[in-house]
């Protein structure tokens, strides 16, 4: 658990980071950083989008795989990293 | 069987069968046997030996059969016919060989004796009879008749068959035939017509006619319908999943999500770094030159005039008091003109001031020379505002304590277009301008006031500020903010140099039932005589109006002044979402609201707003600045109703507040402008300004923020100077000074029509309005409003910590008063031990000079030593 919660710490000192979630294979969130609504939020509607768009990669091309997905909007910036049981977001605001 | 059975029932005794039981068609004196070849051998009766076809008889004797029976009892073939036997009255029985079986057996015994004759004759008979059969004579024929009908049958000839030979004429043989016509018409034996009839048979009419009939079940028809099916709101609830402590703690030690975290991070490290080292997404080009620059890359902070008006017969050698921006029709300013006159000199020349009536001008972008709108004013208007709910309704505050309503409804197709709508007849001035508006295709439309407050219960100075409060709440008797059930503006604050702050309320205050009828009388009545037009919006508040509610600000707290109350802000309302039951809401058919049937409702129906804050800042005519709350206590000595004190007082400035301003981006960030210094402070932190200006060398007249850029205002100066201060610029002086006229500024309001076009509206001491174009470069918002914030937190924090600071050095400050204060005490009582520790000195000086050979004693008797 400490490695774990040492890397969210190196992830976190980072500039511009605003949170960290930790969601396991069906989309219920198993740490964050958030509060808990916002959470659930960002849990619920990119665990959707991950399996989106990692059936559209797969589909294009059955030996390849989706490894990171990068989200930019105007306010900030989703980072998801998806594995075959858990998936990691990090969401940034690079212009600060 | 039929036998067998009545035997069994009636005989008990038992009986042997009898052959003749047996074989029913056997005569009953011959017995069918068997005759073993032992027993023919005996009896020499053996089959086609001793007796043949031929000769199938055979006497045996009596004697010998009982002999034989006696010999061999029961297996004697005899034994069946035993009592028979022995009842035989002859000597001799017959036994005939029946070689064709025709009684069964081989051999039959013959019983009685007649029997046995009557066989041995029948031979001899039997076969004659069968030679020969003669048939019966024959017997005459009876007639019985008969022969008559077969007489009459049959066919005879009756005569002879006469004969007859028929033959043509000899010489007509061969001879062509001739054949003629005839007419099968002429004679009735031509032809044979058979003519149709009716056949009386088919007239018969069926009277009864057999048919059949069936009864069958009773048919019922009857018809279903499905509902149709319509689209109804369906509502889900759904709550997340959400994993439990220990489960979240069983993952987070899992093995599996440690490998995972690690090798993810990795990923995340170039993405987050990336990110950081540039935005790959920011496009420089564009932000280097964004929107359009005017002059083609000259950096360029001119404000450039686009428009002045003045106009020479109302606004010449006159000062414009106030300027307010029409809020929906845009190119529409209002000015308040007034005179430039002292106290006195105005009390000199009062009469002079009846002549002219001072006005509100409207002008509009359209036509530069000529008013649109004038209104006429009681006295000189030092403030005025429009109604934001409804434009056409003014508020303007007077030189006299009133407060004055114009409704220019009637007027707002004017001001939205050069249209010649109505004209209203101007009303006759004694001795006015209306002899230079004898043209009357363009009129200038005077509009004269609704209603003016009741002398007695408003201001006893001029009325510096009018504001109207937000449509969201508006203020109950108390002073607290309840909802405000018709979501029009319908309350105003104003506030004037005799220290009170007064709201006021535009509708018709709860009246008692007879006063409803004295004013419903007295509408009816003027209603009648309406000369000069005016409309009747507000004819119930006409001399009439009291305010709501009197907040004084003399408190004895600060003993020396009363404060004269120069400049209002109201703190900003928090936007509350409440469903709101409208009622008391009569709306005519074109929408406007009747403002004669609203009524103030009671408290108990409204319901107060809790997070409506009722702090508001006003700037004095002394320089102070004070932020308390409008909301009325309850004094516990007189039961009245008192306001509260002040919360905080700041003495900044030097001279009469003239603006008290709320930063459009900020929401607690207020610019005060004074004397010869400006101000800026943050609501919640009430130890001081936080940014205060250095006093410079002309009066500041006014300040206004700018609408597009956080952190920049503008400030007019006594001598026609606007300064332009960038906060993230310079701190310490204004980024750009532009001198706009010879005469004083009065008034400065900025206005945003297009993104294109921001506008700044300066009006000077001469009576005339600049519209100046705000250029792109200061418009731009530069800076962003997360940069500006941070300044102002930066000046809070080295606010507190100045303020720290003092208190931690007056402590300090304290502290060591304090000991030296004890120290002095001390030394003054010890002043023998100091003497004493001087002698002990003396002493030991000496004894130290005596050891160094120094001693000044021993310097006397040098010649000892040596």
């Amino acid at each position: 658990m400490a490695e774990v919660e040492e890397t969210l710490k190196r992830i976190q000192s980072q500039k511009g980071v605003q949170g960290i979630i930790i969601i396991n294979a069906e989309g219920i969130p198993i740490k964050s950083t958030l509060d808990n609504s916002s959470t659930v939020q960002y849990a619920g509607l990119l665990h959707q989008l991950v399996m989106k768009t990692r059936s559209t990669v797969r589909d294009l091309d059955p030996q390849n795989d989706l490894t990171f997905l990068r989200v930019r909007s105007k306010k900030n910036e989703i980072m998801i990293a998806p594995d075959k049981d858990y998936f990691l977001i990090v969401i940034q605001n690079p212009s600060d | 069987m039929t036998k067998m059975t009545n035997l069994n029932n009636t005989e008990k005794e038992h009986r042997i069968l009898s052959h003749t039981d047996v074989l029913p068609d056997v005569p009953e004196d011959i017995f069918p046997m068997v005759l073993t070849s032992a027993t023919q051998e005996l009896f020499e009766c053996r089959a086609d030996e001793d007796v043949t076809q031929n000769n199938p008889y055979k006497l045996l004797k009596k004697d010998d059969i009982l002999h034989d029976m006696k010999a061999r009892a029961a297996v004697s073939d005899f034994h069946p016919v035993k009592q028979t036997v022995l009842n035989y009255p002859g000597e001799e029985l017959l036994l005939v060989f029946d070689r064709d079986f025709k009684y069964g057996q081989s051999f039959y015994l013959v019983l009685t004796e007649e029997a046995k004759q009557r066989i041995l004759q029948e031979p001899e008979e039997e076969s004659e009879q069968y030679v020969c059969r003669t048939p019966e004579p024959q017997q005459p024929w009876v007639s019985l008749g008969s022969e008559l009908e077969i007489e009459e049958e049959s066919v005879k000839d009756t005569r002879e068959r006469l004969k007859y030979l028929v033959s043509r004429v000899r010489k007509k043989f061969g001879a062509p035939v001739n054949f003629t016509d005839r007419n099968a018409l002429e004679s009735k034996e031509g032809y044979i017509e058979c003519t149709s009839y009716q056949d009386r048979n088919f007239r018969l009419i069926q009277m009864e006619r057999n048919s059949a009939t069936q009864a069958v079940l009773n048919l019922k028809s009857s018809a279903t319908q499905t509902q149709r099916t319509f689209p109804r709101n369906m509502y889900t609830q759904y709550k997340p999943r959400e994993l439990t402590e220990e489960e979240k703690e069983n993952y987070m030690s899992s093995e599996n999500l440690k490998n995972f975290a690690s090798s993810a991070f990795s990923r995340f490290e170039i993405a987050i770094q990336q990110n950081k080292i540039m935005d790959v997404f920011f496009d420089d080009w564009q932000a280097l030159s964004e929107g359009d620059i005017a002059f083609g890359g000259k950096a360029d902070t001119y404000l450039k005039e686009y428009q002045s008006f003045t106009d020479l017969q109302f606004s010449k050698d006159k000062s414009i008091s106030c300027i307010k921006w029409h809020p929906t029709i845009s190119g529409v300013i209002a000015v308040s003109v007034t005179e430039k006159m002292s106290f006195e000199e105005r009390i000199n020349g009062s009469t002079k001031l009846l002549l002219n009536p001072p006005l509100i001008l409207f002008w509009s972008f359209s036509d530069p020379i000529n008013p649109q709108l004038r209104l006429e004013c009681p006295d000189d208007v030092l403030s005025f505002d429009f109604c934001p709910s409804d434009p056409n309704i003014i508020i303007g505050g007077c030189m006299n304590g009133q407060i004055v309503l114009w409704d220019v409804t009637a007027h707002a197709q004017r001001l939205h277009g050069k249209r010649s709508g109505e004209r209203r007849t101007t009303s006759a001035y004694p001795g006015s301008f209306m002899a230079f508006e004898e043209d009357k295709e363009n009129e200038i439309p005077v509009l004269l006031y609704c209603a003016v407050s009741s002398i007695e219960n408003g201001h006893k100075a001029p009325v510096t500020d009018v504001q109207w409060l937000p449509e969201n709440f508006e203020i109950s008797i108390t002073g607290v903010p309840v909802e405000n059930q018709n979501q029009i503006c319908v309350q105003v604050v104003t506030c004037a140099p005799d220290c009170c702050v007064m709201f006021w309320d535009i509708r018709a205050p709860r009246p008692a039932a007879h006063s409803q009828a004295e004013r419903k009388q007295k509408m009816e009545e003027k209603q009648l005589e309406n000369p000069r037009g005016i409309p009747n919006t507000f004819k119930y508040l006409d001399l009439s109006w009291k305010p709501l509610i009197k907040v004084y600000e003399s408190v004895a707290v600060f003993v020396n002044e009363t404060y004269k109350q120069c400049h209002l802000n109201m703190a900003h309302t928090h936007y509350h979402y409440i469903i709101i039951t409208r009622f008391d809401i009569y709306l005519m058919p074109e929408g406007k609201v009747e403002y004669a049937l609203l009524r103030v409702p009671s408290e108990k129906q409204l319901k107060p707003l809790e997070d409506i804050s009722t702090m508001f800042c006003v700037g004095t005519e002394d320089g102070e600045l004070v932020y308390t709350s409008w909301k009325l206590g309850k004094d516990d000595d007189s039961g009245r109703l008192l306001s509260g004190k002040p919360s905080r007082c700041f003495i900044v400035h030097d001279s009469l507040v003239n603006t008290v301003k709320r930063s459009p981006f900020f929401k607690d960030i207020i610019l005060t402008v004074g004397g010869w210094n400006f101000a800026v402070w943050k609501e919640s932190v009430m130890n001081g300004p936080i940014i205060l200006s250095p006093c410079s060398q002309k009066r500041c007249m006014v300040g206004c923020w700018s609408l597009s850029n956080p952190g920049m205002f503008f400030i007019g100066k006594e001598d026609g100077n606007i300064e332009v201060w960038d906060l993230l610029e310079k701190t310490h002086e204004p980024s750009h000074i532009q001198n706009i006229s010879t005469a004083s500024i009065t008034c400065m309001k900025p206005w945003i029509i297009s993104s294109k076009q921001h506008f700044l509206a300066v009006s000077d001491d001469f009576g005339t309005l600049h519209i100046l174009q705000i250029p792109w470069t200061l418009r731009n918002p530069s800076s962003s409003e997360s940069s500006v914030n941070k300044y102002f937190e930066k000046e809070v924090t080295r606010l507190m910590f100045f303020d720290k600071r003092k208190e931690t050095m007056a402590k300090q400050k304290t502290a060591t008063e304090a000991e030296e204060q004890k120290k002095k005490t001390l030394s003054e009582k010890t002043e023998e031990e100091s003497l004493a520790e001087y002698e002990s000195y003396l002493t030991l000086e000496k004894d130290i000079l005596k050891e160094m050979g120094v001693s000044l004693q021993e310097e006397d008797k040098p010649s000892n030593e040596v």
